[in-house]
C-alpha cells in the first residue's frame, strides 16, 4: 500500500518522490521514469537543497539520491536527513562501483542502492520495497 | 519489415548504431519511456546531453591544454621618451590537476552512460584510468579519441533524429538483433 504522500501541503494517495541529482540529463530521465509509474516528483540539484526542501516541511515517500554532487554530496545529505528524523525510503543511485564507497553511502542511511543508469526495472524494485 | 522505405532506412540506421557499438541497451530504456504524451523524449534527452556535455568537454580541454597562467602582466607606455615598454608578462606552468580532470570526466561519463553512448563511455573510462595513474600523455591521447567518438556519435544521432522527424518514431522499441 503506497504511503500517504504530502506534496505542497495537500495530502493525496499518490506516491511522491524527490530526485536529488546535479546532472541535468539524469534528472530528466529520473523524472520521466517516475512519471511513467504515476509518481509525483520534484527535483533538486544537490544535497543541501534536498535538506532545505525537507526543512520547509515537505516530505516524500521516496528520495532518489545521487552520491557525487557539489555543495553537499549524497552521503552527507542522507546523514542529515536521517538525523532530522526523515524516514522516507532513500535509494542511493550512483555510478560508483567501489565497494568501500558504496558501503559508506549505505551506512549514511540508505534503504537501497542502485548503480546508474537507473532503469525502469531498477526503479520498480525500489518502489516494491516501499509497498512491500 | 516496414514497407515504407524511409521507415526501413530509419530502422537500418538504428540497428547499425547498435551493431557498430555506438549505442547500448540504455538507449532502448530511453525509447521505452517515449509515448504519445512524450513522443520526442529520446531526442530531447539526447539534445540535452550534447548541450550539457559540450560544456564538460570544454572544461576538460581547458584543464588539459590551458595549464599556463599569467601571473603578472604590466604594460607601460612612456610618452616622454616615446618608448613603449611591455613588461613582465609572466607565465608559469601549472601542474596537471588529475583530480579535477577525473571529476569532470566522472560527470561526462555519467551522462554518456545515461543515454547509452557506449563508445564514448568506454573512452571516458580509459581517460579516468590515465588520470588515476597520473599519465598526462595518456590523458591527452584518450581525450583526442574521446572527442572523435563523441563527434561521430553526434553526427550519427543528428542524422537519425532528422530522419525520424520525417517518418515519425519507430512504433516499438526493439532490442538489437
Amino acid at each position: 500500500m503506497a504511503a500517504q504522500g504530502r506534496h505542497g501541503g495537500q495530502e493525496s494517495n499518490k506516491m511522491t518522490a524527490l530526485v536529488v541529482d546535479d546532472n541535468t540529463v539524469n534528472r530528466m530521465i529520473h523524472h520521466r521514469l517516475l512519471d511513467n509509474l504515476g509518481i509525483e516528483n520534484v527535483a533538486v540539484v544537490n544535497g543541501k537543497e534536498a535538506v532545505d526542501i525537507h526543512c520547509s516541511g515537505k516530505t516524500f515517500d521516496l528520495i532518489l539520491m545521487d552520491m557525487d554532487m557539489p555543495v553537499m554530496n549524497g552521503i552527507e545529505a542522507t546523514r542529515q536527513l536521517r538525523e532530522m528524523g526523515i524516514r522516507s525510503m532513500i535509494a542511493g543511485v550512483s555510478t560508483r562501483s567501489m565497494e568501500r564507497e558504496i558501503r559508506e553511502f549505505i551506512e549514511a542511511g540508505l534503504d537501497d542502492y542502485q548503480e546508474k543508469p537507473l532503469t525502469m526495472s531498477k526503479l520498480i524494485s525500489i518502489v516494491h520495497k516501499i509497498n512491500g | 519489415m516496414d514497407r515504407n522505405p524511409i521507415r526501413r532506412q530509419l530502422a537500418i540506421m538504428r540497428q547499425s548504431l547498435f551493431d557498430q557499438g555506438y549505442l547500448d541497451e540504455q538507449f532502448i530504456e530511453l525509447e521505452q519511456l517515449q509515448d504519445d504524451a512524450n513522443p520526442n523524449f529520446v531526442e530531447e534527452v539526447v539534445t540535452l546531453y550534447f548541450r550539457d556535455s559540450a560544456r564538460l568537454i570544454l572544461n576538460i580541454h581547458h584543464a588539459l591544454y590551458v595549464h599556463f597562467s599569467p601571473t603578472l602582466f604590466l604594460f607601460l607606455f612612456i610618452h616622454t621618451h616615446k618608448v613603449m615598454i611591455l613588461l613582465l608578462f609572466f607565465r608559469e606552468r601549472k601542474p596537471f590537476d588529475f583530480k579535477k580532470l577525473d571529476g569532470f570526466m566522472h560527470q561526462f561519463k555519467g551522462s554518456s552512460s545515461s543515454i547509452g553512448a557506449n563508445k564514448v563511455k568506454a573512452e571516458s573510462t580509459l581517460f579516468r584510468e590515465y588520470c588515476r595513474s597520473a599519465n598526462a600523455e595518456g590523458c591527452m591521447r584518450a581525450f583526442q579519441q574521446l572527442k572523435k567518438e563523441y563527434a561521430t556519435l553526434r553526427k550519427k544521432l543528428e542524422a537519425y533524429f532528422q530522419l525520424a522527424r520525417q517518418t515519425g518514431p519507430l512504433e516499438t522499441a526493439t532490442r538489437p538483433k
